[in-house]
This record gives C-alpha cells, sequence and structure tokens, in this order.
C-alpha cells in the first residue's frame, strides 16, 4: 500500500517536474514581444502595467497605473493557475477589467508566456507580493 | 555590408486612400472613423457603457499610433536610413499619422477625449522602444518591425470587443496597413516569411 502510495507520488512528482520543464520561457519572450508588448513592458507603465515583479504580486498594485475598479477589487495574486485564467480570457476572468484582448488561445502559449512572467519576477519589484510568496525571495521597493 | 532595401513602393495616394471607402455600408462611429464626416445617430444607438468601451480600446489604439509616429520620427531622424530606407519610413508614418487623425476624430465624435502622445524625450527613454540601443539602419528597422507586430496582435485582440461591429470591420483595415508595413520591414531585413498558417493574433 505505501509502495502505491509512493510510486503515485513520485508519478505526481514527475509529471510536475514534466509541466514545469514544457514551458519555456524564451519562448514565452518572444510570444510577450509580439503579443503583449504593444502595452506592456517588464520596466515601464503604458498602455498596461509593467510586468517586473508581476508572479506572485497581487493585481492592480503596480504603482503609478491607473487599474479598473474591478481589477482592484478582484483579490487575485498572479501565480500559474490565475495567470493562466486571465491570459486564456481576461474578461471572464475579471468581468468589466481594462483588458479586453484574449492573446494566448492555447495552453502551451500560455504556459512559455507564463514561464517568461515568472522569470522577470526574481528579485525587486514595485508591486504588492501575496502572502504565498516566501519573504526571503522578495525586495520591496516603494 | 550593405544596407536592408525594401521593394519599389509608391507613396502615391496613400492618405487618400485611407480615407476612401466605397460601397460599404457603415454606422455613423465608422464614418467618421473613415472620412470625418459628420456623424449621425450614434448616441441614439448605442449605450453610453458601450460607447465608454469603444473609445477606451481606439484610445489604446491612438497611444499605439502616438508611439509609432514617434518611433518612425527617430528612426528618420537618426541619420541611419539610406534614402530609399528613409522614403519608405516616411511613408510608414504618413500612415500611422492617417490612423491617428481618424482615431482622433472618432474618439472626439463619441464624446471621448482623445490620449495625448508623450514627449519625445519620454519615448526616447522607454525600455520599450530603447532607442539608446539603435546603432544602424537595421536597428531602426528592427524595432519599427517589433512595432507594426506588436499593433498587428493588438488590433486583432480587441476586434470581437468592439460593441459597434462596424469598429471592427475598421480595426481590420488599421491591420492591414499594419501587416503591410512588418512585411516590407521584414523582407528588408532579409527575415523569413511566417511558415505557418494563421501566424498573427493567437
Amino acid at each position: 500500500m505505501s509502495f502505491q502510495i509512493a510510486s503515485m507520488l513520485l508519478a505526481s512528482a514527475l509529471l510536475s517536474v514534466s509541466a514545469g520543464a514544457a514551458a519555456d520561457a524564451k519562448r514565452g519572450e518572444a510570444l510577450y514581444a509580439a503579443r503583449c508588448g504593444a502595452c506592456h513592458s517588464v520596466a515601464d507603465n503604458g498602455a498596461g502595467p509593467r510586468h517586473r515583479g508581476v508572479f506572485g504580486c497581487h493585481a492592480a498594485t503596480q504603482p503609478g497605473f491607473d487599474y479598473s475598479d474591478a481589477l482592484k477589487h478582484s483579490d487575485i495574486v498572479w501565480d500559474e493557475k490565475s495567470l493562466d485564467r486571465w491570459l486564456s480570457d481576461p474578461s471572464a476572468f475579471v468581468p468589466g477589467n481594462m483588458m479586453v484582448v484574449r492573446l494566448a488561445n492555447e495552453p502551451g502559449d500560455r504556459a512559455d508566456l507564463i514561464a517568461f512572467l515568472q522569470s522577470v519576477s526574481q528579485g525587486e519589484r514595485s508591486c504588492k507580493p501575496g502572502a504565498t510568496m516566501p519573504a526571503a525571495a522578495i525586495t520591496t521597493h516603494p | 555590408m550593405t544596407q536592408a532595401s525594401f521593394p519599389r513602393l509608391t507613396a502615391a495616394d496613400s492618405r487618400r486612400g485611407f480615407l476612401k471607402l466605397g460601397g460599404v455600408a457603415l454606422s455613423g462611429t465608422a464614418v467618421a472613423l473613415l472620412g470625418g464626416l459628420p456623424m449621425r445617430g450614434f448616441a441614439a444607438s448605442h449605450s453610453d457603457a458601450k460607447a465608454s468601451g469603444d473609445i477606451a480600446i481606439l484610445n489604446v489604439a491612438l497611444g499605439l499610433e502616438h508611439e509609432g509616429i514617434a518611433a518612425y520620427e527617430i528612426g528618420a531622424g537618426s541619420g541611419l536610413l539610406s534614402k530609399p530606407l528613409l522614403a519608405v519610413a516616411t511613408l510608414f508614418k504618413s500612415h500611422h499619422e492617417g490612423h491617428r487623425t481618424a482615431l482622433i476624430g472618432a474618439i472626439e465624435k463619441m464624446g471621448g477625449t482623445p490620449v495625448q502622445p508623450k514627449s519625445m524625450d519620454d519615448y526616447k527613454a522607454s525600455e520599450k522602444l530603447s532607442i539608446s540601443s539603435i546603432k544602424t539602419g537595421d536597428d531602426v528597422l528592427r524595432l519599427a518591425q517589433r512595432l507594426e507586430l506588436g499593433a498587428v496582435n493588438a488590433y486583432i485582440g480587441v476586434m470581437p470587443s468592439f460593441a459597434d461591429r462596424n469598429l471592427a470591420q475598421v480595426a481590420g483595415r488599421l491591420i492591414a496597413d499594419e501587416t503591410m508595413h512588418w512585411t516590407a520591414l521584414t523582407q528588408a531585413l532579409g527575415g523569413s516569411l511566417p511558415t505557418p498558417a494563421f501566424s498573427f493574433g493567437a
């Protein structure tokens, strides 16, 4: 019995590793430039908010960006799951928000975009970190 | 190293072409967008909320046009483009100016306030444009190519969200211009055309 449980846990762990390994941050960077780059950049607010540090932050907390009330009151922390839902259909996930575009219909594209967003969220950030982020991994800036 | 070159293009009637539209029935908004003509009946036929959503989308589009114009202006003034490349960059800039004029007219006629361009210093300092990294004529073209691709994908992405379906048609015409620019820029840079079908959008 314990062997079965251990096997299941191992299989589950392998699946997680495999799913993680499948996401390609480099491809995600190219997708980001082509599909998100008109409105977003990593460093600057534009038509959309900056993305440095976004992974692990509360939604609508990048300083200097005028968010919709819908997103301000959404109580979302950006992680794999929430970003996947957001990128899949922002209006369905948070009705009334200002991002009305669907730019990543394919799950693989979303996974790669999320891997890229995670890669630009290491180190310093200006948005408000979610409670689940390990404090040691976060440097906050006003 | 030889500088990239464009296929032979003519600028004749480009601006006029944008304003012409024969034989298609359009809403007041779309008419205003395409010809600067008086808009009739828009307020009566659209709710404020829907119009407000459309105005917000058009303002994002206008912001992209402002940025594109600034980028072409910076590129044209860089001294890095050969005469033929400069001529085409100037032509593409004039297309974006045509888009800008039409978008401003439509936003105002829908009761909105058109977003203003940033200062040229702000554009030059933005990480997105990365002007300081431009050292060659090809770098100018690559920046333009990147912005055009971003605009194509953004316009495709918002098309289903317009409350006024005629605005989706207008977005389609904007996409056609931006795609034409991207294709010419890609050819000038010696890049390959996309292999898969549906290579733009998601």
